[in-house]
């Protein structure tokens, strides 16, 4: 049941695909361009021991698929309870809440999958990866998406009105992009501010995909990032399904 | 306070109160939201600075301008998020907003019926837009002076510039939006946006660009935006901040006359 | 044997009871109806009966099945067409069917294969890979039928079929679904409009405010609480009410609504004849049969649609 779901909304993404390689593919691309290779340019000392590029791209990486993750979680979710009411015929056929939410949040996880993989090989033409651990931060892209995805579906299917999710983007992904280590190492931040960005999720992705493509261990075991990537993923699932049923189920 | 006030003078009892208590709540909900987005449209720029300006720019250090002059890299980048931020603020305002209004709401049908012409309901719009903008712009510059990245006197004259900034990035978005068949058309207009948004010596100078970039980057909205405003918070005028504003005001009108011509041509037929 | 029992069924949400203790029950291959003005209690009854409600309290079975066990179970027999179309703009007129056919774990070769079939069916066949969005009303609520057929159900449900669409499209829907009731399939229906029971239903009931107030054929119904024929009888006066009283002793019963008089009378040319006799002088003068609508006004004092 849950893959009927997944085949629907992938039937219902061919449709709109052209539009979305710009935001999760074109976008990125852009700014690997434009902020890696620029400002790079003006990292005289690199990094950590590598150049600003190499060591930003993993963050990139891992900073696109929680992007596509919550931008999926968000207008779509809220559209399917409001607008199209797509959850509703859904409900309305033998599948269960739960396996349209899972359905729904596999849909999610293949589409980070998707920009993940392809960020990566551009990564890998530009020679930025320096292991073939690399490889690993498409299921790191995938368990961050899950992440970062589950609450948003429990946000987005809570919020009554759809300025919510403007402020979903602007109070939480944006400062969880600019401050999680993508752009510049979080040691720099002042100590507060250092431990708002370890407890975003991102930042969890983005120390262990740069440990993955650096080759070199990560600052926390890869352990405790995995946990505490599973810990947001499975709180915001029980949240998720818990609003679902209300909304479904009434 | 009114807002506070009236839910409370209109209280009946009975079933009537319960449908006024959840009107009041929608109210309420939608009210806060939207002042929420509004404030948050201030922090984000900030948060910008905060990170792009202060952590990366701890990773670069000092950075040496066409002049010669050495200046710190969140003095270089904080006018190119100020610039930035109001093309993002006008555009979203004019485009996607107008555009809402225009189809789907069928707001100006209404207005049209009276005496008013299309584009006086458009530059209503925009100055209203623009009002937000310059508060948006003038606490901006309030934390630059805070940081020392600029001076009171030149933040006065850095705001005049990003309202002009505002006014032409507006009146593009006007004339643009009249050309807009779906909501499609707005995520080629937030990439082209985001392009702008990189390439406009925002983070380094153009000059770090390819002589042939470095010609393209140099003719865009954004990139005369950025050197004006820059020049302004830096200090360092030059006559080529004459070609930036003399630059931004035709493309102002051009875009106001643009849009006044389709306007009519779209509500009237 | 009954395909759906309900007994003493009710929906409570908070202090609010939408459905207060129905007891129905709809047998195989009859189509049935619930008529009632908007706020009856018809939507949420349907909802509790398609298994996406839980009862609030008293029983409730279809096809033998418990509903807040066998939820998806009861689904995958249940065909469901909603009040408003819910069908998905950004895919195909085929693919709504086709997509929605996999919930129901049918093979993709056979969905396509039922697909052409229901797009034949409901007189979508030249759509088939138009988007959703340009159809016209009439043919989104013919798409949304299809929809529900596609899993070959037993029982299909129809909130609201005809409400919001012109007459013409009225008349395509009925058609179709006089269709698939000649070919068995068991019909459930919600209405407020009388015509429509009347055109589709065998048997229905009559909801107010939550409760069943009537039950039975729509003949039935006519005959137990109306007479054969009714006049109409509009007064050019402020009030009819006056007129009301000197009507006393025509027809077996009046009625007073505020634009007109309601004559029951089972000969309705005497009943007229008695009026000019007492030279009351109606402005307007209609005689029709009596109607779904007379029983609603007798049963609850108030019209279905206001």
């Amino acid at each position: 049941m849950t893959l009927a779901i997944l085949e629907y909304h992938w039937v219902a993404y061919l449709r709109v695909w052209r539009s979305s390689v710009v935001s999760s593919f074109v976008l990125p691309l852009l700014t690997m361009l434009g902020f890696g290779v620029g400002v790079g340019a003006y990292v005289t000392g690199g990094v950590e021991g590598v150049p600003y590029l190499d060591w930003m791209v993993p963050g990139l990486i891992a900073s696109t698929a929680v992007q596509v993750a919550i931008g999926d979680a968000t207008w779509p979710v809220f559209g399917s309870f409001d607008w199209n009411k797509r959850y509703f015929a859904q409900a309305a056929a033998p599948p269960r809440v739960r396996d349209i939410l899972d359905g729904n949040l596999l849909f999610v996880v293949v589409r980070v999958l998707m920009s993940a993989g392809a960020f990566l090989a551009i990564a890998a033409a530009f020679g930025t990866l320096h292991s073939w651990l690399a490889l690993t931060t498409l299921p790191v892209a995938a368990l961050a998406g899950l992440a970062v995805a589950t609450p948003s579906f429990a946000y987005a299917a809570a919020v009554s009105s759809e300025s919510y999710l403007s402020i979903l983007f602007r109070v939480g992904m944006i400062p969880m992009t600019l401050f999680s280590g993508v752009f510049f190492p979080v040691e720099s931040l002042p100590a507060a501010l250092e431990w708002i960005a370890y407890a975003f999720p991102l930042w969890h992705a983005v120390d262990l995909s740069r440990a993955a493509t650096l080759g070199v261990a990560p600052a926390w075991p890869a352990l405790a990032h995995v946990l505490y990537l599973v810990l947001w993923a499975a709180g915001g699932r029980w949240l998720a399904l818990r609003q679902f049923t209300r909304r479904l189920v009434v | 306070m009114v807002s506070l006030v009236l839910p409370r003078l209109l209280a009946p009892g009975g079933p009537a109160r319960r449908s006024a208590t959840m009107i009041e709540r929608n109210v309420a909900t939608l009210r806060g939201a939207y002042w929420i987005v509004v404030a948050s449209g201030l922090l984000e720029p900030v948060l910008y600075l905060l990170s792009i300006g202060v952590g990366v720019g701890a990773l670069i250090g000092d950075l040496t301008l066409a002049d010669g002059r050495v200046v710190r890299y969140a003095e270089f980048v904080a006018p190119a998020m100020l610039a930035s931020s109001a093309m993002t603020g006008a555009l979203a305002e004019t485009t996607f907003n107008f555009f809402g209004k225009m189809k789907y709401q069928k707001l100006y049908d209404g207005i049209l019926a009276t005496p008013v012409r299309p584009i006086e309901i458009a530059l209503g719009e925009l100055v209203w837009a623009m009002l937000r903008g310059t508060i948006y712009a003038a606490a901006f510059l309030a934390l630059m002076i805070a940081m020392d990245l600029t001076t009171p006197a030149r933040a006065l004259a850095a705001l005049a510039a990003t309202v002009l900034v505002g006014f032409t990035f507006g009146a593009l978005g006007m004339a643009l939006s009249t050309f807009m068949k779906s909501w499609q058309d707005f995520d080629l207009i937030s990439s082209v946006q985001f392009a702008l948004f990189l390439f406009s010596g925002t983070f380094v100078p153009a000059t770090a660009y390819p002589a042939v970039l470095q010609w393209v980057v140099e003719v865009t909205p954004l990139y005369r935006a950025v050197h004006l405003i820059r020049a302004l918070t830096l200090g360092g005028v030059t006559w080529t901040n004459v070609i930036d504003v003399l630059y931004l005001l035709v493309l102002l009108a051009l875009g106001l006359v643009a849009a006044g011509r389709r306007m009519g041509k779209l509500l009237l037929s | 044997m009954a395909l759906i029992r309900a007994r003493g069924l009710v929906k409570r949400f908070g202090d609010f009871t939408a459905v207060d203790g129905i007891d129905v029950e709809v047998r195989a291959g009859e189509a049935f109806g619930f008529l009632g003005p908007n706020g009856a209690g018809k939507s949420s009854t349907m909802r509790m009966i398609g298994c996406v409600s839980p009862p609030s309290d008293g029983e409730l079975s279809i096809l033998g099945l418990d509903p807040r066990r066998d939820g998806p179970a009861i689904r995958a027999r249940l065909g469901v067409c909603p009040q408003l179309d819910n069908l998905d703009a950004e895919l195909s007129v085929r693919e709504n069917l086709t997509t929605y056919a996999r919930f129901f774990g049918i093979p993709r070769k056979v969905a396509r294969r039922r697909a052409d079939e229901l797009l034949d069916f409901v007189q979508l066949s030249e759509r088939a890979d138009a988007k959703v969005e340009p159809l016209s009303g009439g043919m989104k609520r013919r798409l949304t039928i299809a929809r529900a057929l596609v899993n070959e159900p037993e029982i299909v449900l129809l909130d609201e079929p005809t409400t919001g669409l012109d007459p013409q499209a009225r008349h395509l829907v009925w058609e179709r679904l006089f269709r698939l009731k000649q070919q068995g399939v068991t019909l459930v229906l919600t209405t407020h409009y009388m015509d429509e029971a009347e055109q589709l239903c065998d048997r229905l009931v009559v909801m107010d405010g939550g409760r069943i107030v009537a039950e039975g054929s729509p003949r039935a119904l006519i005959e137990r609480y109306s007479t054969r024929e009714v006049v109409e009888l509009r007064f050019a006066a402020e009030s009819q009410e006056p007129f009301a009283a000197k009507l006393t002793g025509v027809g077996e019963r009046v009625e007073v609504l505020p634009d007109r008089v309601l004559v029951y009378a089972a000969d309705g040319d005497e009943a007229v004849a008695e009026v000019q006799r007492r030279a009351l002088a109606p402005a307007g003068v209609l005689v029709r049969r009596s109607s779904l609508e007379d029983v609603f006004l007798h049963l609850t004092g108030r019209t279905l649609v206001d």
